[in-house]
């Protein structure tokens, strides 16, 4: 049988026939010899649950999805990752909303002291997100690669923040006598679909920009590895990044999307989607269109084109998520 | 620490002002609503009233060094009987006059009705002891001025001497005895509009029956700004207590379409009651040839020239 | 001698007996003055202008303008259908690609400029035409709408050689076709802040202007054809909902902008969904305008007077809730009741005319059904009492006192002279208030306060908020909504990103 990348399984428990699922390296790794059964120690396996309001939970609806990885690492081949459900999102939103306006009261220059936090944990725990990657079916080298990327666009927009406002404010010189100026200002919670890969870099690209610019996020991580995701945060979760700025769900698209598209306290939704997605992509854009919500859809990037620091980062991606608000006030004695 | 927003008055003053807080007040949107005010089209029969009006109103002014008796009486002459060819116009308000003139000109208005109104206090400047100011206003009432304008110690009034200031119109006020008193603000020293304002709310409290904006003798005088402001201090008192301030703006008045844009200012302001010579009056000398040129021209369809009219 | 110890001079006090009543009366009134309409010459009948000829729809229907003032038939103008859009599609596509995206940034400009000369040169026959159709006072359309829809194309004008300096170094490419869709309240000035930033940007045009206010945009493409534009850059196209329908299902249309109300923008959101068009939406507002106790009170009122009564209030930026500090409720209400009364509102061409005709009889039914909800709620209703001319959709100035948060008419876009009155303790109160609604296009804030006017501006969920002043607006200030009041920002270097692809 054809190794294949990632597997992910649906409900139940998975069975032994299941493809991809490698039972006799199971055995072999996971149980001891009955040779050293007295000197072995058993490993404590971690459960992997979904990341809101800075607290790790599981689905309030109580599915998952085993995802069986190719054997790289220390967990087992199967591990069961929550599937997210709607009322997840519902959740999850008003939780960031919670969080919305402290964020955003955030000095930029400590906003960008906690994004480089982010950049000095993730690169710290380097290994175990490569060993994530590999699980999924990436090569050793490219996972490195990644989780290099992934750091370094952290590093970008840590220094980013305090840079965004004057890039986009402006004064405005009105004929007569007022001073009008223009400021960037966040829009609230964004709704995010992240790439389902590369499923590292493509949720840290798309989520960063978000906050940086003040924002807060509720998104859904690849679902063919939304472990790497998990991994990814525990790392925002020792960052000092304020709990609720960024929520991240496992679980399907195409049933989680259409909840943050036509959530009412969803400001903004930014989904990137694979090439068969566009009846999934025009129904998102028709949701979001009852709250006149800032919807993007987008085709996903080439793998090249997201470790492209002109293409996977930038002014482009910070845009996006900026409100411009207009202040007039007289010029006078 | 009330008190400290009053320096250098002695504590039985400064006790008076523990609430003296005026409301602030926007320049830009003051001169932009004056702007507006300044736009209203004014044709027609409305023209001709709102001009014959600003002549009832008018305090036909001189108060030059080189004023003579010649110069007065010619002055009364025209302020009773503004255009000898139309006896229908109104006679000015008042002649406004130095305390050398007051006798002058009360003889010579007689029982037209036209008041004498003396500028006292050491005008302009009022930098004199205020002895002396009170001296030369109870002088010129006994010459037989109708009304005193006086002015404020604005030295005071812009080092934060509120006490001060209010003392010295309470005491003018009351050596006015049957006289009108109207207090000069000279607003185009006091810097802004905020203090404006101040200076207006303490003349009216401390007993004026009038505010004015100049003497005429510093620019800028009266503007339509510091009109305004004066008039939402005059609407306040009223407001407040039910008791009619006038006003008078004074100074930098030149024209008809002045006038009106003024009359446009207190009508939609204050309304009915202020479109009186009792409540409102122009400081002037100018002025009144350009509304008699506009007066005739309404009349006969044929724009005039100056000389048609007479410069007194 | 007064007693300066009982609080402050210019402040009424509470108890204030209301017998000391300014009286606003007829000691001296102004006669009518009205603008001449004599020189103006309004055509019979107007056809679409459609690649640079004027075309006789293919529908051959043809609707009634009116002067909402006066019930007068104005003109006969074309009803455009779906097969009239598609001939103004295609020409300005043929447009885009044969003349205006080829021609260099520095050529556009002058035609552009052109637009804003021409515009200054006809402002009197133009503000005539815009108060004549629409309704509103001469005075508005005279100062206001022509004059700032001058500035807006001259504005523009500058930016066509010069986007490579607009978006940080980045190249900036048209979009292709811009169809628009503008509203009935200003409607030359919106005609002007669609066509100048689309031109200057590298697209062409095609514009419908709102069925009850179609006069000037037909102008403008007379003033367009006299500035000799390339055929088809911008195509004029009149009509109503389906005509504006046709151009947004049009498969030809790069992008839409709409402005409009909040109901027809979710319905042009939806219609777009799935679509490669860009859209960008200026919609409704529920602005709040709030007073606070320390606040140039008398330049407050000027400002709440023009916040709710400019232009009768169909403005989608007026400050249409007013949020008090209680503290000065009463004396606001007093002084605001006085100012009312100087109002006046009649013959929208007389130059002293301060409040105009309703657009349309739709709008003045919509005005009085809101109206009447506030009064069975139970609010307390306070109108100018003045004389209503017999013909023609009037409705004086009105506010409504004790009205509840949850009030119809403190939810709703009345879109008409009509303000609803609320009051607040604290700051933090008046924050809550103000952004307790889906609409975020405008507010306004009062204080003397600089700390507090910066702390407003940063919780006020709005893309404008005005401090110490109201209902300002130039081409160089970007303009556009947070929430349910739209997305895109019209003017300024912001503006621009509506109308070109950015790599």
């Amino acid at each position: 049988m054809e190794k294949k990348r990632t597997q992910v399984e649906e409900g139940a428990p998975a069975s032994a026939a299941s493809p991809g699922v490698k039972t006799g390296e199971l055995a072999v790794r996971d149980v001891p010899s009955s040779t050293d059964v007295a000197s072995a120690r058993v490993r404590v396996n971690k459960a992997y649950k979904m990341y809101v309001g800075g607290a790790f939970v599981r689905s309030e609806s109580g599915r998952y999805t085993q995802v069986h990885g190719n054997g790289a690492g220390a967990d087992p081949e199967t591990v069961n990752v929550p599937r997210g459900s709607r009322k997840d999102v519902r959740d999850a939103v008003l939780v960031a909303k919670n969080a919305a306006d402290k964020w955003a009261a955030r000095s930029a220059y400590n906003r960008g002291q906690i994004l480089y936090r982010l950049a000095e944990v993730t690169e710290s725990r380097t290994p175990e997100l490569v060993e994530s990657l590999v699980r999924a079916g990436s090569s050793p080298a490219d996972a490195a690669r990644e989780v290099a990327a992934a750091v370094d666009r952290t590093v970008f927009y840590a220094g980013f923040c305090d840079k965004i406002s004057s890039l986009f404010s402006s004064h405005n010189p009105v004929s007569g006598p007022h001073f009008g100026f223009t400021i960037p200002n966040p829009m609230g919670v964004v709704g995010v679909v992240a790439p389902d890969a590369p499923s590292l870099l493509g949720l840290v690209s798309t989520i960063l920009p978000i906050i940086a610019t003040s924002n807060v996020v509720v998104a859904t991580a690849s679902e063919t590895d939304p472990r790497t995701a998990i991994v990814w945060s525990e790392c925002l979760a020792t960052s000092d990044l304020p709990g609720g700025v960024v929520n991240i769900l496992t679980g399907q698209a195409a049933e989680l999307a259409p909840q943050l598209a036509k959530h009412r306290e969803v400001m903004a939704f930014d989904g990137t989607f694979g090439p068969k997605a566009t009846e999934l992509r025009a129904e998102l854009e028709r949701l979001g269109a009852d709250s006149v919500k800032r919807v993007k859809t987008r085709s996903n990037l080439s793998t090249g084109e997201w470790f492209d620091d002109r293409k996977g980062q930038g002014i482009a991606w910070v845009e996006r998520y900026i409100e411009s608000k207009t202040v007039w006030h007289p010029v006078g004695v | 620490m009330t008190t400290a927003l009053f320096k250098r008055s002695a504590p039985t003053r400064a006790s008076r002002f523990p609430l003296f807080n005026p409301p602030p007040v926007d320049q830009v949107a003051i001169e932009e609503r004056v702007a507006n005010l300044a736009k209203r089209s004014i044709k027609k029969a409305s023209k001709v009233a709102g001009l014959k009006l600003s002549i009832s109103m008018m305090d036909l002014t001189t108060l030059e060094g080189k004023d003579t008796e010649g110069k007065v009486l010619q002055l009364c002459r025209k302020a009773v009987r503004p255009l000898d060819s139309d006896s229908d116009l109104p006679s000015c308000a008042a002649i406004c006059v130095y305390p050398n003139f007051v006798r002058i000109a009360k003889d010579a208005l007689g029982a037209s009705g036209v008041k004498v109104a003396s500028v006292a206090t050491a005008f302009p400047s009022g930098q004199s002891p205020l002895e002396i100011k009170l001296d030369d206003v109870r002088r010129a009432v006994e010459f037989g001025a109708d009304e005193i304008d006086m002015v404020i110690d604005r030295g005071a009034m812009l080092s934060g001497d509120y006490g001060k200031v209010f003392d010295e119109i309470a005491a003018t006020k009351e050596a006015c005895g049957p006289a009108h008193l109207k207090v000069i603000l000279e607003t185009g020293e006091l810097g802004s509009y905020d203090v404006v304002r101040k200076a207006s709310d303490l003349a009216i409290a401390a007993g004026g029956d009038f505010i004015k904006t100049s003497t005429g003798k510093v620019q800028p005088a009266a503007t339509l700004g510091v009109t305004l402001v004066m008039l939402e201090a005059i609407r306040d008192h009223f407001y407040a207590t039910g008791t009619r301030i006038g006003m008078k703006p004074a100074g930098g008045v030149r024209t008809a379409k002045q006038a009106l844009q003024y009359l446009v200012v207190v009508k939609e302001t204050l309304g009915d009651p202020w479109l009186t010579p009792d409540l409102f009056r122009f400081g002037a000398s100018a002025l009144l040839n350009d509304v008699l040129m506009q007066l005739e021209k309404e009349r006969t369809g044929l724009y005039q020239a100056s000389e048609d009219f007479s410069k007194d | 001698m007064s007693d300066i110890t009982k609080g402050a001079p210019g402040v009424p006090q509470a108890g204030t007996p209301a017998s000391f009543a300014l009286d606003f009366g007829k000691a001296w009134e102004y006669a009518p003055a009205p603008e001449s309409p004599d020189h103006v010459k309004i055509a019979p009948k107007y056809e679409l202008f459609i690649g640079g000829k004027w075309t006789a729809p293919q529908s051959k229907k043809y609707f009634d303008t009116v002067n909402p003032a006066t019930e007068q038939k104005l003109a006969e103008v074309a009803e455009a259908s779906a097969a009239d859009v598609d001939a103004a599609v295609v020409a300005a596509r043929t447009a885009f690609e044969k003349y205006w995206a080829k021609m260099p940034g520095k050529e556009r400009a002058k035609y552009i400029f052109r637009i804003a000369r021409a515009i200054q040169e006809k402002a009197r026959e133009l503000a005539i035409v815009e108060t004549m159709d629409g309704g509103k006072p001469i005075k508005e359309s005279r100062d206001f709408d022509i004059p700032t829809a001058a500035a807006h194309f001259f504005y523009h004008a500058g930016w066509a050689d010069k986007l490579e300096y607009a978006f940080h170094g980045r190249k900036a490419r048209p979009l292709g076709v811009a169809g628009q869709i503008i509203p009935w309240n200003f409607p030359f000035l919106m005609a002007a802040w669609k066509i100048a930033p689309a031109l200057a940007c590298g697209n062409t045009v095609v514009l419908k202007p709102a069925e009850t206010t179609p006069l000037t945009a037909l102008l403008l493409a007379q003033i367009i054809e006299e500035c000799e534009l390339p055929p088809g850059v911008v195509n004029i196209v009149t009509g109503a909902g389906a005509t504006g329908a046709a151009l947004v299902d049009h498969p030809g249309i790069d992008k839409i902008a709409f402005t409009g109300s909040t109901a027809v923008g979710k319905r042009i959101q939806r219609a777009v969904a799935g679509t490669k068009k860009r859209l960008t939406l200026e919609l409704g507002g529920k602005a709040a305008n709030i007073v606070f106790a320390d606040a140039p009170i008398d330049q407050a009122i000027e400002g709440i007077v023009s916040g709710i009564f400019f232009n009768q209030g169909h403005v989608c930026c007026a400050g249409s809730r007013l949020l008090l500090e209680e503290s000065v409720h009463d004396v606001v209400i007093r002084k605001l009741k006085d100012r009312m009364a100087t109002m006046r509102l009649g013959d929208p061409l007389d130059k002293n005319t301060d409040i105009g005709a309703i657009n349309s009889k739709a709008q003045l039914e919509r005005i009085k059904e809101l109206v009447a909800s506030g009064e069975l709620e139970g609010a307390e209703r306070h109108s100018l009492a003045c004389t209503i001319p017999e013909k023609g959709y009037w409705f004086p100035p009105t506010f409504f006192t004790n009205a509840g948060q949850a009030f119809r008419i403190a939810r709703e876009e009345i879109f008409g002279p009509v303000l609803t009155i609320m009051t607040f303790r604290t700051p933090d109160e008046a924050i809550e208030k103000a952004n307790n609604t889906m609409y975020g296009l405008s507010a306004g804030v009062w204080t003397d306060k600089g700390s507090k006017i910066f702390h407003m501006a940063t919780q006020l969920k709005a893309g404008v908020v005005w401090g110490d002043t109201f209902n300002k607006f130039d081409p160089s200030s970007p303009f556009g909504g947070f929430k349910e009041s739209g997305f895109g920002r019209e003017g300024g270097r912001q503006g621009l990103g509506a109308y070109v692809e950015v790599e």
